[in-house]
């Protein structure tokens, strides 16, 4: 069976989750499918590199080290990445629905004129029958995602072509470690050859990356907020009961979008997935896009002053008020009881 | 030679506030419910573009999009904020393609078009969410990409400065044209209509529209006058490859369409009193939830 390929993004050094987790779903998937797992990771000083990825479960580590190589651009990883899967021929590749993947897997999917589906929700195995000519596949990758602005969800599959590719964002999968000492197999795939014939038109001038501030994903505690927060001063409220319950603020597409919030903090489909032990969602309606990023939270309160907000049906608690009278009582009665 | 730019715009539903009476009975979206719209991050591409032809004086704007003949309205809202000339591909056969196979006919297009030297669209567009067709459409003409741009900072000398917008940061690059650039949201946001502007194109029709209208004053005017023609592609102007255009073009197959379903809870509602919140945090703090 050919394997599944999972393209590794690497920022200073480290694996970005979103690959580790997308490692971990292929794990699980190359059991049902009776195939291996390939990590491919494309930079450069990529010495001991599998120390972190190893632990996830890859069965294979394949890496392309050269100056040339880091930081991202498009037309030499995509050389490099399309030169291992032309080698390997893997039957699924997956890709983190980042800035970088998401400049990087339609290009090769153009140019292995295979397809792509970006920003999944579900990966799943499973059969498919043409409608038309009736003919029967087995074993496809079933794409799930929501489309028209999360309204829908389509279960999208590619019955001829190979690779299946497919876009995840982060958060989305699980970033499962099944074993410390797991070894992988490490194969070095010699760069320069397929450098020689890259375009390197693009060259980087500047670049100003920041150190994660905000990390929604790994927050046990998330207080959000939506258009009902009224401005970007209300969000101070929410900054408050975050930082005396030991959590981290977030907020719906309204509220970045009207500029109460910066997009780093956005919480949904366009933003970022969660599961937090608790979700208090403080002035939100509930528009699906934004449900779609938090409804897997362990407990979710709402805070609305309308009873039939959509939030309400999927929240274990719903307190009926204004957030601004609601938010301070609770930093009160939460000071006064954990002491 | 002007600088000649090409936009890809789509014109799309709105799917940022579907309502109620927009959904049907079986759960999908009637389309024919939702306006249809300039495609948001497409409007910032053109705002882009206008900006160099702002600052270079020689360039020309073109616009490039695919769709039903109705799209032809956004060319014309295009040429209201001084985008100097459409094409509207259009085409029955085209219908059913994914990015792959649409990604194909724009490049087809584009050939044709020539004589570019940036191709500038949205980032990506609202019904989808993809993000894929302009990195694809770069790939089939074989020139560089950059993706997720907020501004163009300079235009000189054949190369071209952008400034992206990542998750983490921003990054300054530079390429040689002619260069494919998708841009971010984030960018600034697209001038109004001009009501000179206006008043010059509104009555720029395509072939399609000019028949259908059927009206002498306006087919004299865009007969006089060239700019008041928007031109249409078809299968055949493009000279497609029938198993490359439409759905047989097209490796993604939709196996099925689900509404989304709210996994409904029974939420406990209680008041904003200050005895109920007490309580809910004393609940919180004792079942070790809250610190």
């Amino acid at each position: 069976m050919n394997n599944i390929c999972v393209y590794c993004e690497i920022e200073d050094g480290i694996i970005s989750d979103v690959s580790l987790e997308l490692i971990s779903k292929s794990v699980k998937l190359a059991k049902q499918l009776n195939c291996k797992v390939e990590a491919v990771v494309i930079g450069t000083e990529l010495k001991n590199i599998e120390k972190q990825i190893s632990p996830f479960g890859a069965d294979i580590i394949l890496t392309a080290d050269d100056k040339r190589l880091y930081p991202y651009t498009t037309l030499p990883h995509s050389a490099v990445f399309e030169h291992i899967l032309k080698e390997n021929k893997p039957q699924i590749v997956m890709v983190g629905a980042t800035s970088i993947g998401r400049d990087l897997a339609p290009r090769i999917a153009s140019s292995l004129k295979c397809g792509l589906t970006a920003d999944c929700t579900d990966l799943v195995i499973g059969d498919y029958q043409d409608q038309k000519t009736g003919k029967e596949y087995k074993d496809l990758l079933y794409q799930v995602r929501p489309a028209f602005g999360g309204n829908i969800i389509a279960t999208i599959v590619n019955p001829e072509t190979r690779p299946q590719m497919a876009t995840v964002r982060e958060g989305v999968m699980k970033k499962e470690m099944i074993d410390k000492n797991h070894k992988s197999e490490i194969v070095k795939v010699d760069a320069t050859p397929i450098l020689n014939n890259v375009n390197f038109a693009v060259k980087i001038i500047k670049r100003h990356i920041e150190a994660r501030k905000i990390n929604l994903g790994s927050a046990q505690i998330i207080v959000a907020g939506g258009f009902g927060v009224g401005s970007k001063e209300g969000f101070n409220l929410l900054n408050e009961l975050a930082k005396v319950v030991g959590g981290e603020v977030g907020a719906s597409r309204a509220a970045v979008d009207a500029g109460f919030a910066e997009h780093a903090r956005q919480v949904g489909q366009t933003g970022v997935t969660v599961r937090p032990k608790l979700y208090i969602a403080c002035g939100i309606s509930g528009a699906i896009q934004h449900r779609a990023g938090m409804d897997g939270s362990a407990q979710i309160i709402s805070i609305n002053t309308d009873p039939e907000a959509p939030i309400n049906s999927i929240a274990d608690v719903a307190i009926i008020g204004d957030l601004h009278s609601v938010i301070p009582k609770m930093i009160k009665h939460y000071k006064e009881q954990s002491k | 030679m002007a600088f000649r730019i090409i936009v890809l715009a789509k014109q799309v539903p709105d799917t940022r506030n579907v309502k109620e009476d927009a959904m049907k009975s079986d759960g999908t979206v009637n389309r024919a419910a939702l306006p249809a719209i300039y495609n948001p991050e497409d409007l910032n591409a053109l705002e882009q573009a206008l900006q160099i032809k702002d600052r270079m004086g020689d360039a020309e704007i073109i616009i490039l999009t695919m769709g039903p003949p109705r799209a032809a309205d956004i060319i014309r809202e295009s040429m209201y904020r001084d985008a100097d000339k459409g094409y509207l591909i259009t085409d029955r056969r085209f219908a059913g393609a994914d990015t792959l196979a649409t990604s194909y006919v724009i490049s087809k297009a584009v050939e044709k078009i020539g004589n570019y030297d940036l191709i500038i669209s949205g980032r990506q567009a609202i019904d989808g969410d993809t993000a894929q067709v302009g990195p694809q459409t770069a790939e089939k003409l074989n020139i560089p990409q950059i993706t997720y741009a907020e501004e163009v900072v300079s235009v000189e000398k054949g190369k071209i400065k952008i400034k992206r917008r990542l998750e983490r940061g921003v990054e300054v690059i530079e390429t040689a044209l002619p260069a494919l650039v998708t841009v971010h949201g984030s960018a600034a946001p697209c001038r109004p209509k001009n009501a000179k502007l206006f008043m010059k194109y509104k009555h720029a029709k395509t072939p399609t529209e000019l028949q259908t209208l059927d009206d002498d004053y306006i087919n004299q005017s865009v007969k006089n006058k060239l700019y008041l023609n928007i031109e249409e592609l078809s299968v055949d102007d493009l000279d497609c490859e029938a198993e490359k255009i439409g759905l047989a073009g097209s490796p993604t197959k939709v196996k099925k369409i689900d509404s989304v379903v709210l996994q409904g809870k029974d939420a406990k509602i209680i008041n904003d009193s200050d005895t109920e919140v007490k309580d809910l945090m004393k609940e919180l703090i004792t079942n070790h939830t809250l610190g």
